[in-house]
């Protein structure tokens, strides 16, 4: 099933395409099968939450969005996902594509650089060079990680010399240095206090008036605070996807996907 | 009288038994490892007693004279440095490309697993043999001729699986998860390569180098029929002129020059001896410099 156009009158047409359409997604690592027949959309400026238990396949479908798949020993994709229309199988710029999309894992990578360079690296690689740009793009994208304040008098110390939390923020930073399109979020908190949770859920809210989010959440209460809809994967399929409020209302079209919110499962 | 906390240790202590295996192991293989220094404390006491009084600045400075009987190692020390350094200059950067691409680019299939295989086997190769494969590629085949360019190659050959492993175990240590988070951001496999992975491996490929050039600096098979002459009281003019060696001479005066005085061995051993340990001493030095600003 693809999804049609999002509800936004005055967009231009293209700009009324789903910002990435996937069809029929099988994703295997050897012979384990981690998703099968996945249909799904991701709309612009959207918040789509993904939840489900361990091993259902969230985060192998993040993985297939940025064709990781490449450099995932053992990881083989079928199916077809387009990215503003195009195929990306058939996108020959892989680094364009990627460049993208900004991903964060559950666990932080901070690079070994600079909190300045962590931030700066993605602007270097496409060729920003001016000092000024720098300081500006770094600046920015600090404080919408919520980070800035903590870290604005230690730019030149190792990035990763900050605490867990600081650094998820660091890594989310660095994403949103990439200016991407699309942000993929896989279980970002884990990592992070709750306070700075919440600052970053806030921050999460104001990036989607520019660009699509993919949330996948451990937390089903932080899907029903972000997302705009909710899918549910269980065990490598794709349950259902529909709007937050009807899912969480106990609308739902499979009883497991009401279980599951309420935590009546396995 | 015993109290009840006693009662408890020797309900859950080990047996007598195991805790005599225990004491016997300990000291068994602290034994073990007190004979593999005793050498080394043997030969370096030997060499300092014998050779030490040998050593002053006019024997670093000076040729050696009167049949190599007396007289300095001047020509053979500046010899070795030539080797070493034109070894280095052919083997680093082949060795460490190789290993980039090794590590970094081969996919993990049969022909890369082969090239590795064939890389230790090159390893194992004794040293003689790699001399006259010198003598047969680089004196006769490119013509050459008996020299330093030629002996150096040698070296080179030798030396370069102890550069690719060295490298490439360097680049292993840098996370995985930093390339990735790299590649995830539209960064190509060589701006990660030039931007994350070389800088946090150099510690370790710099330290692969010193040790090679420790090894060079100590060989006398390959350099003996490729360029290293027995006797040359003048210094090279390039490197297409032979040269004396600090190993070959050394092999020369203790074999072939019956009235050279007992100690003159000694001290040239302990010149050779010495400088590898300052390098290996610098290797050392440098990697608890890079150890203490260690990124992650």
């Amino acid at each position: 099933m693809v999804e049609g156009p999002a509800p936004n009158g005055n967009a231009a047409p293209a700009d009324a395409l789903p910002k990435v359409v996937v069809q029929n997604l099988r994703i295997r690592y050897g012979n384990h099968v981690a998703l099968r027949g996945l249909d799904l959309s991701v709309r612009r400026n959207e918040i789509l939450g993904i939840i489900g238990p361990a091993g259902s396949g969230k985060t192998s479908f993040l993985r297939a969005l940025n064709r990781m798949d490449e450099f995932i020993p053992g990881m083989e994709v079928e199916g077809r996902i387009t990215f503003d229309g195009r195929d990306i199988r058939r996108v020959r710029n892989v680094y364009a594509l990627r460049s993208r999309i900004g991903v964060v894992f559950p666990l932080p990578v901070g690079l070994p650089l600079t909190v300045y360079e962590n931030v700066a690296l993605a602007p270097r690689l496409r060729g920003v060079r001016k000092a000024s740009e720098l300081d500006v793009i770094v600046e920015r994208c600090l404080r919408r990680a919520a980070l800035w304040e903590e870290v604005k008098d230690r730019l030149r110390s190792l990035g990763s010399l900050l605490s867990g939390g600081q650094q998820q923020r660091l890594t989310i930073a660095r994403a949103l240095s990439q200016e991407p399109d699309l942000l993929l979020l896989d279980e970002f908190s884990i990592a992070v206090d709750p306070v700075t949770t919440m600052r970053i859920e806030d921050v999460l809210k104001e990036l989607k008036n520019e660009m699509s989010i993919v949330l996948v959440t451990n937390l089903v209460q932080q899907a029903r605070r972000l997302a705009d809809r909710t899918a549910f994967f269980l065990t490598g399929e794709h349950v259902e996807t529909s709007d937050t409020a009807r899912i969480f209302s106990g609308i739902v079209k499979d009883p497991r996907t009401h279980d599951y919110i309420e935590g009546r499962f396995g | 009288m015993t109290s009840a906390s006693e009662q408890l240790f020797a309900g859950t202590s080990l047996n007598a038994r195991d805790r005599r295996v225990e004491w016997l192991v300990r000291n068994l293989l602290g034994l073990m490892t007190a004979l593999l220094i005793l050498p080394v404390v043997i030969i370096m006491t030997l060499l300092v007693v014998r050779g030490g009084p040998v050593i002053s600045w006019e024997f670093l400075t000076t040729a050696p004279v009167d049949g190599m009987t007396a007289g300095g190692i001047f020509p053979a020390l500046v010899g070795t440095v030539w080797l070493v350094a034109v070894a280095l200059v052919a083997s680093v950067p082949v060795g460490v490309a190789a290993a980039v691409y090794l590590s970094e680019y081969a996919p993990d299939n049969w022909l890369t697993r082969a090239i590795n295989l064939a890389i230790i086997n090159l390893a194992g190769v004794p040293s003689i043999v790699h001399a006259l494969f010198g003598v047969g590629a680089f004196v006769l085949f490119f013509r050459f001729g008996t020299s330093i360019l030629a002996a150096s190659l040698t070296l080179a050959v030798m030396t370069l699986p102890v550069v690719i492993v060295s490298t490439r175990e360097a680049l292993q240590a840098v996370p995985r998860a930093f390339r990735e988070a790299c590649w995830n951001m539209g960064a190509t496999r060589w701006q990660t390569i030039r931007r994350i992975v070389l800088p946090n491996a150099v510690s370790g490929i710099l330290t692969g180098v010193i040790l090679e050039v420790s090894r060079t600096s100590g060989e006398t098979a390959p350099i003996m029929f490729t360029g290293a002459a027995f006797f040359l009281p003048f210094l090279p003019q390039g490197v297409l002129d032979q040269t004396m060696a600090m190993s070959l001479h050394l092999f020369v005066i203790a074999t072939q020059v019956p009235d050279a005085p007992d100690a003159l061995p000694f001290g040239v051993a302990l010149v050779l001896i010495s400088m590898v340990l300052a390098m290996n001493a610098l290797s050392i030095g440098f990697r608890v410099y890079v150890r203490g600003r260690k990124k992650w």
